[in-house]
């Protein structure tokens, strides 16, 4: 039988499973922290360093951390993209510029987008400043922070900002050789 | 390395990378195992043990598709396993499967990598929107990006390196037939008009998301000469795997990638990777990335690879000494979860003799490199034509 | 072929649902009880391979994150498979094999209770004629159990008694999620889920991770004092298409045997326990004729996969508590065995002995 069939290039078989995410034993605090509006990171008691937002280990060292840091929601630059392309998924419509801020008193990095300046201003060493959204709309989020705004101040040399980082978090290594609390710091 | 020498004597690939394959996934990885069977003269009752490697199940929507994929692969009553490492996935795949012919406990196995990523959005698979965290993932090119612009900026090269690299793959892949992009007519012009993605990365600086699969036949040394082409030998492997993030981790040239690089050439006795070295296929995503892994794998001094970009070195339309990704490499075609094992099939094609158009004259001693996750899993190896 | 041992096991308490901690929260404190065991430190463990589901997790590279539990420096040559962990396992031992390394840190991770696993689980089936159907995993393993009542070898009560066996045993296990004394009677009374299953015929939702330690006999001998060898190991595919197979028989896993009876020298008549990865009750009597046991053997000391299955790792845990009754002395040779896709579509099986 000859018969002349349509060929079936695609058929949409759309699939949907539904996930009871659970947060985690380190980040709940940090989700706790933000809806009062504070930055809390965690201190590596191995190398030293803080991490936000933290994930409950030092990727550095293996080990699990739990000291609390209250962090200051100021910092700078350390790397940035524009992105141009809508993300499949995501609310923000492009162009917009995502960076790489290390916060005052921090070690690692997060991610957070930059506003309230021309795409092309951003620049690696940028000093930036949160930009809060009204305290009614605070959840358990990050996004509490709508964004990072420049502040004016002067560019930050990078390499050293990380020297200085390197040699703190030293020091505090040092320091707990010695003997210290492990009350709540204030970076 | 130990007494059980590797050989690869078949390489089979989908005749053409392609946005939108039109066959079904069992039909796609079979046409690469078919070939890959046919170049080692032997039939699927000559395999001993199937190796499976791709990227996240989310790109295709099957749960571990290797318990669906035996049957059309000849997995049948045979040992299977299913490799995932991320992007570095097809690179890693084949080590697994060197490691069933070194155990000295198989004879010949096959090896097939693949990806159909039109069977879903990578986009969306690359960038998941995850409880808890703030969605402002904008997929693997706002992930490199950032990299791209620190290299920049501690090797002050020239703004448009990445175009050169975008251009020269480009017209590799021209001499490629199972090459995705096709664009005969790319200049530099073109690449950096082309529209901005993610700053500093533009549309033609990126890889295409292609459907494809990349096969490969290995066996032990009693059986490398069963097809009527000659073999290619494993002369060294190594692999290394560190955290996405860390505190002031190096993520222009990873540690990963460093210690992964002076493993390899250890056991090869490569001293000098740009002259023992004949080619290679290097996994370059965004174009700025063959500068950053000329100096990360010590093809040159740090902040001096995008010179051998600009003077032609890697180029084989311009007689380099050291041509890179002769196939037109992953910003030409790029089944993800294949693209690792290309590279790795790529270099063995030209150790054989077998690259056609794209073969470097008498090359007898090639590199073949696959990254992923956050430029965090490394996988690497080297080939040569004569026994190791 | 090279000795090689299992020397250290790690795991988790098998819980309903962990909903404090994430999979690397989980995962560090194990590697850190698995090392001491081993007396090694990260530093000294050549290869690491893991085994894992995106598709559980509910994201794509969910391997990704459990790399932070490794420590950065030196870099880790490592890998992965989307397989349980039994098949990391099992690359580490090829690796072993081929010289390429001496000792190997394996790890598994599963945390089911975050999705419907029976439902995740449909998508591994033939994404073009079955998968659109969603038949869930439960109700498949009801079809092959009805499969199996077919053939008049076994019927429900012998289901419930593999349960209560089960049960009994896994008194004994201290991370055991299901445990206690049951009776047929009171078993056979429960409502079906899906006929001839209930509840009870089904392994438990678990989230929980597993880490284990192996080494070629120069490293096993001196840092365990009674390690655990495999002497033999083998895994075999079958058909997927459900309608083509032999649903009460399990062909691979006889093959697998016959290999690993060649490698070993040692049949499933040599062992005094055995440790079989079922899901679900019924597939223990499938696996235990195709594995030739006879009732001499000591099946599931620690009450299988039934007492609590981590997902992804619950293959390498029958290793683990074989290792564990070798190495305690409650015996001397055991048979273990793994699974993985739809219906026991895929088995391994392997040989542990003390010295």
């Amino acid at each position: 039988m000859d018969i002349d069939l349509d060929p079936i290039e695609s058929i949409a078989v759309p699939i949907y499973h539904h996930y009871h995410a659970t947060s985690a034993k380190a980040i709940t605090p940090f989700l706790h922290a933000i809806k009062r509006g504070e930055l809390m990171g965690h201190l590596s008691s191995a190398t030293g360093k803080v991490l936000f937002p933290p994930l409950g280990a030092c990727p550095e060292s293996g080990e699990a951390t739990h000291e609390p840091v209250i962090l200051k929601d100021s910092g700078t630059v350390i790397g940035f993209t524009t992105v141009h392309l809508p993300i499949p998924g995501s609310k923000l419509v492009p162009p917009f510029t995502v960076a790489n801020i290390l916060l005052d008193g921090a070690d690692q990095t997060c991610s957070h987008l930059i506003s309230e300046c021309e795409l092309g201003d951003v620049v690696i060493g940028m000093r930036v400043q949160a930009v809060w959204r009204p305290k009614d709309q605070w959840d358990y989020s990050l996004e509490n922070i709508e964004y990072f705004k420049p502040t004016g101040e002067a560019l930050v040399d990078v390499d050293e900002l990380k020297q200085h980082c390197l040699e703190r978090a030293k020091l505090r290594v040092k320091n707990r050789v010695k003997g210290n609390s492990t009350e709540v710091h204030h970076a | 390395m130990s007494k059980n020498r590797v050989a690869i004597c078949g390489v089979g690939q989908s005749a053409r990378y392609q946005t939108k394959l039109k066959c079904s996934m069992a039909g796609l990885v079979r046409e690469a195992a078919l070939a890959a069977l046919a170049d080692a003269g032997c039939d699927w009752s000559d395999i001993d043990a199937l190796i499976i490697g791709k990227a996240p199940d989310m790109f295709e929507g099957v749960v571990m598709p290797e318990a669906y994929l035996a049957e059309a692969l000849g997995g049948v009553n045979k040992p299977v396993i299913r490799v995932h490492t991320a992007g570095s996935v097809g690179g890693s795949t084949a080590m697994v499967a060197a490691s069933h012919i070194k155990s000295g406990l198989f004879r010949r196995v096959l090896t097939v990598a693949f990806e159909k990523q039109s069977e879903s959005n990578a986009h969306w698979a690359l960038s998941p929107s995850m409880p808890f965290r703030p969605h402002f993932n904008s997929g693997a090119g706002g992930m490199f990006a950032p990299v791209i612009r620190e290299y920049m900026r501690r090797s002050g090269a020239p703004d448009d390196v990445g175009c050169h690299v975008a251009v020269k793959d480009r017209r590799h892949a021209l001499r490629n037939p199972h090459a995705h992009l096709h664009l005969p007519d790319i200049d530099l012009q073109t690449v950096k008009d082309s529209p901005m993605l993610w700053e500093p990365t533009r549309f033609l600086e990126s890889c295409p998301s292609s459907d494809g699969a990349c096969a490969m036949v290995m066996s032990c040394e009693q059986l490398a000469d069963s097809g009527k082409n000659p073999p290619a030998w494993i002369h060294a492997m190594a692999m290394r795997s560190e955290p996405s993030f860390y505190p002031w981790r190096e993520e222009v040239s990873p540690l990963a990638s460093r210690e992964c690089a002076q493993d390899l050439y250890a056991q090869a006795g490569i001293t000098n990777p740009r002259r023992d070295l004949d080619m290679a296929e290097v996994y370059v995503p965004f174009s700025w990335f063959e500068p950053i892994w000329l100096e990360s794998l010590g093809f040159a001094e740090q902040g001096e690879g995008w010179r051998l970009t600009l003077d032609g070195s890697t180029s084989l339309d311009e007689n380099g000494d050291i041509p890179w990704n002769c196939s037109g490499g992953v910003l030409s075609s790029n089944p993800i979860g294949a693209s690792g094992m290309i590279r790795f099939a790529e270099a063995a094609l030209q150790v054989r003799g077998l690259a056609d158009k794209r073969q470097v004259d008498g090359a007898k001693k090639a590199l073949g490199h696959a990254y992923g996750g956050h430029s965090q899993f490394f996988a690497m190896w080297i080939v040569g034509t004569d026994k190791p | 072929m090279r000795e090689v041992g299992i020397i250290a096991y790690a795991q988790s308490p098998q819980i309903r649902q962990e909903r404090a901690l994430n999979e690397v929260e989980m995962l560090m404190p194990m590697l850190k009880v698995a090392l001491v065991e081993s007396g090694l430190t990260m530093d000294d463990i050549d290869f690491v391979c893991s085994g894992s589901c995106d598709y559980i997790a509910g994201g794509a590279f969910s391997f990704v994150g459990a790399v932070d539990a490794l420590g950065a420096t030196p870099c880790k040559m490592e890998s992965h498979v989307e397989m349980d962990a039994a098949w990391a396992l099992y690359e580490s031992w090829l690796k072993i094999q081929s010289g390429e390394i001496k000792t190997a840190l394996i790890y598994g991770f599963g945390k089911s209770s975050v999705g419907s696993l029976p439902d995740i689980m449909s998508q591994q089936l033939d994404p073009y004629y079955m998968a659109p159907l969603w038949p869930d995993s439960i109700s498949l393993a009801a079809l092959q159990a009805n499969t199996l009542l077919q053939t008049g070898r076994y019927n429900e009560e012998d289901f419930a008694a593999v349960v209560v066996d089960s049960r009994r045993k896994a008194k004994a296990n201290d991370n055991a999620q299901l445990f206690g004394d049951v009776s047929i009677e009171q078993l056979l009374a429960e409502p079906y889920i899906a006929s001839p299953l209930r509840r009870h015929d089904c392994c438990p939702i678990t989230d929980g991770v597993s880490v284990m330690i192996i080494a070629e006999k120069s490293v096993a001998t001196k840092q365990c004092e009674r390690p655990a060898f495999i002497r033999g190991i083998d895994h075999r595919m079958e058909v997927h298409q459900l309608g083509l197979r032999q649903l009460a028989e399990s062909t691979s896993t006889t093959l697998a045997l016959e290999k690993v009876k060649e490698q070993s020298g040692i049949g499933s008549g040599g062992v005094d326990i055995a440790e079989i990865y079922a899901p679900f009750s019924p597939q223990t009597l499938i696996l235990k004729d195709a594995l030739g046991l006879t009732d001499t053997v000591n099946i599931n000391p620690s009450g299988g996969a039934l007492a609590g299955h981590i997902m992804m790792t619950a293959g390498l845990d029958r290793m683990g508590m074989a290792y564990r009754a070798i190495s305690e002395g409650q015996a001397n040779r055991a048979l273990c065995h793994a699974t993985s896709g739809p219906c026991l579509q895929h088995n391994m099986v392997s040989v542990l002995e003390g010295i």
